[in-house]
């Protein structure tokens, strides 16, 4: 039937409506627009009288009123008087904290376990090797409960804390050191530090104007490292020493002063570090492998040395390959830290958690909840993207 | 055609929506499906935790069995859901469960904001603080613990009063917060903290749980009151009416002196309360107005005893928490428990 139809609409050169392509189109893309936009206004709605026969309260009006609860580590200062709405962006803060350095620690350990899958040396290949493959295959769960329950939580009372050199203690409580106490004229110190990266930088572009001239090199990294440690260094000589150390002491229950790192972020860091750290590996690997061989193989030819030749021909097309997949990594790190909640990390879950329960108003800290992980993501993807951009193959 | 499926299968989800919605009485669902849904803790000794065969026991879950009794006439009608503090209400405000029986405190804001109803006083309890006294032998009062690490479940009523105690008293501390009660414990039990609260009662069944019971001390600070008791949805007074009453009759029947083991006996009594009581006076429809049969009294007592055997059998002497009755004693034998009459 269907093909003498469209003889016949080709002979006459005239097609029904009803089975033109394109009014077919956008009639069926219409009916699922009205449909969805149905479908969405009918669930508002119930979910609108469901409340109101419940007698629940809504409204985001509950951010305004006084916490009542504490937060032990808080990035901000918030007591049991702040608002509902501070304590929330303390579990943001916390959220962000923890991934932030998550990401940072697994790129630096997935990079170095992905080259060193590679690396002809027998004994570092299998390291890594088995590294991945432990840590890949374990619910990122489990291996927060790991590092809890197995680790941490076995560390010995405040009373007889392992004790490290410069005031460092680690215990059941957590790891604690010094607090820097900056005196008068500290200032210069940062003052001196920022000329120094400006002068490292300027002798960074010095330099490469002058190999590309002359083909001479200057030891860049070495004249850098000096400036950043030399003159911060000097000017804390000058400014008279304006720094002195809070050491942690021992009180009635718990170390006192200094910085205290609890075992919750901790083992929450650590865990989503070596977890990710573990797909990084693979990804790093992948990528340096879908390198081709001639590349590598030039390059010695050139008469480049083989670290040489990784740093400067190998990786950064291999960063091509890696950064797509690495972004996604990056979204399942932070996305994963919501499972701070199991071992009591005061993330934005957590503390979600206790405001949905200390005001009921479930609805409103889901959508808290799904609006802050949409949002985080998105800025991510975004600073990715653009990353990724940047390091595209530029054709010419 | 596929417009008049969909549009078919929409509707149709929206009568059954509307069906369902339109507010068939708890008790009206509850008869139909045949079991109360009963929402209790995870795991408390003596209020609510499964024994060796896997049956739910306990105190809370008693109030449970008894108004699974006063419809079926049949105490095991019931299905249990287990709770986390933070899931509870959730849990009772979606309709996942009919009765929320979990040492839950009677608070204003739950009882307006949140839409429920508490049916009564169960028990009243009031926050303490635990400490292990072999590590921290000199501590005697919750006034020396300043500093302490505490150890606290998350979306309790404990989490509040513990931050305003502290506050008050000038004292520092660091919150140590989870989510269940068997992470909040094992933490303290592995020396996260120094402290552990919740509600007294609370503290006395989480400590036969720790490694050795014997090293911890409940200090003798009690910082709150702590009213337990049964939670109903708002807005379905003939369930809150029935849930009320049946903890009431429990009480009532313990002031009678109506017992487990002479119920049966008691109907053939000759005194007109303990006939009222039990369904047996003439024309007497005391059940009828509650929406279940006459007899109601006597299926409570039959499943679950009276107020004070429950008491003694999860909690009190009959249990290795040997809790005294102290403020849940009846009103006239030096306690608060007091019951309207049945008339």
């Amino acid at each position: 039937m269907a093909s003498q139809d469209t003889l016949r609409a080709v002979d006459t050169g005239k097609v029904s409506p009803l089975y033109d392509p394109k009014v077919r189109g956008i009639f069926f893309q219409g009916l699922l627009f009205v449909v969805l936009v149905g479908f969405i206004y009918w669930i508002i709605g119930n979910t609108v009288d469901n409340l109101e026969r419940a007698h629940i309260a809504s409204g985001f009006g509950f951010l305004n009123r006084r916490a009542g609860f504490d937060v032990s580590d808080a990035l901000i200062p918030f007591t049991s008087d702040s608002t509902i709405g501070r304590s929330l962006v303390v579990g943001i803060l916390n959220t962000l904290l923890v991934s932030v350095m998550g990401i940072v620690t697994a790129s630096i350990l997935g990079f170095l376990v992905g080259i060193g899958r590679l690396s002809t040396n027998w004994l570092i290949r299998k390291i890594c090797m088995v590294y991945v493959e432990i840590f890949r295959n374990i619910p990122v769960l489990l291996v927060i409960f790991f590092w809890y329950v197995g680790v941490l939580s076995v560390l010995p009372q405040p009373r007889q804390s392992i004790h490290f050199p410069l005031g460092m203690f680690l215990n059941s409580r957590g790891f604690y050191f010094p607090r820097f106490v900056w005196g008068e004229h500290a200032w210069l110190v940062g003052v001196a530090l920022v000329i120094a990266i400006a002068l490292a930088v300027f002798v960074k572009v010095k330099a490469t104007q002058r190999q590309m001239a002359t083909g001479q090199q200057f030891p860049v990294l070495w004249t850098s490292v000096a400036l950043i440690v030399g003159l911060p260094a000097l000017a804390f000589l000058l400014a008279g020493l304006p720094l002195s150390f809070e050491v942690p002491k021992l009180s009635t229950f718990n170390l006192n002063g200094g910085v205290q790192v609890k075992p919750e972020l901790l083992s929450l860091y650590l865990s989503l570090s070596f977890y990710t750290a573990a797909f990084i590996a693979e990804i790093v690997r992948a990528g340096i492998m879908g390198v081709p061989h001639g590349q590598s193989e030039a390059s010695y030819a050139l008469g480049l040395r083989p670290g040489t030749t990784l740093r400067l021909v190998v990786v950064p097309q291999a960063l091509r390959i890696i950064i797509p997949p690495l972004t996604s990594q990056y979204l399942n790190l932070m996305k994963n830290s919501s499972l701070a909640v199991a071992i009591g990390y005061a993330d934005l879950v957590a503390i979600g958690g206790t405001v949905l329960n200390q005001t009921g108003q479930a609805i409103e800290i889901v959508a808290i909840w799904m609006a802050v992980y949409l949002g985080l993501s998105l800025l991510v993807s975004i600073f990715m993207n653009w990353f990724n951009a940047k390091m595209a193959l530029v054709e010419r | 055609m596929r417009k008049a499926i969909l549009t078919g299968v929409l509707s149709a989800a929206a009568l059954a929506y509307m069906a369902a919605s339109a507010n068939a009485s708890t008790l009206d669902e509850v008869k139909k499906k045949g079991f109360v849904q009963c929402g209790v803790n995870t795991g408390l000794a003596g209020f609510a935790s499964p024994d060796s065969k896997g049956n739910w026991v306990g105190f809370d879950v008693d109030i449970c069995r008894a108004v699974a009794a006063a419809i079926f006439g049949d105490g095991s009608k019931v299905k249990y859901t287990p709770t986390t503090a933070k899931e509870r209400f959730t849990a009772l405000q979606s309709g996942e469960i009919d009765l929320l029986s979990r040492n839950t405190t009677w608070t204003e804001t739950r009882d307006t904001e949140l839409g429920f109803n508490f049916a009564g006083v169960n028990y009243y309890d009031g926050q303490g603080f635990m400490i292990n006294a072999k590590k921290l032998s000199g501590v005697t009062s919750a006034l020396q613990l300043s500093g302490a690490s505490v150890c606290v479940q998350t979306g309790t009523t404990t989490e509040l009063n513990l931050a305003d105690y502290f506050k008050a008293n000038h004292m520092e501390y660091h919150p140590v917060v989870f989510e269940k009660l068997e992470e909040t414990l094992a933490a303290y039990d592995s020396g996260r903290c120094d402290v552990y609260t919740t509600d007294q009662s609370g503290l006395y069944a989480s400590r036969l749980t720790l490694k050795n019971p014997d090293d911890h001390v409940v200090l003798p600070e009690i910082i709150s009151k702590e009213p337990l008791g049964p939670v109903v949805r708002q807005g379905d007074d003939q369930w809150f009416d029935l849930v009320k009453w049946t903890l009431n009759a429990m009480i009532i029947a313990e002031e009678d002196g109506i017992t487990q083991a002479n119920v049966e006996e008691m109907k053939k009594s000759d005194k007109p309360e303990i006939r009222r009581v039990l369904g047996q006076e003439q024309g007497s429809k005391y059940g009828a107005d509650l929406g279940v049969g006459e007899d109601w009294v006597v299926n409570i007592v039959k499943a679950v005893g009276n107020y004070g055997e429950s008491f003694e059998r999860n909690l009190g002497q009959g249990s290795p928490l040997k809790i005294k009755r102290g403020l849940n004693q009846l009103w006239n034998k030096g306690g608060i428990l007091y019951a309207p009459p049945i008339r």
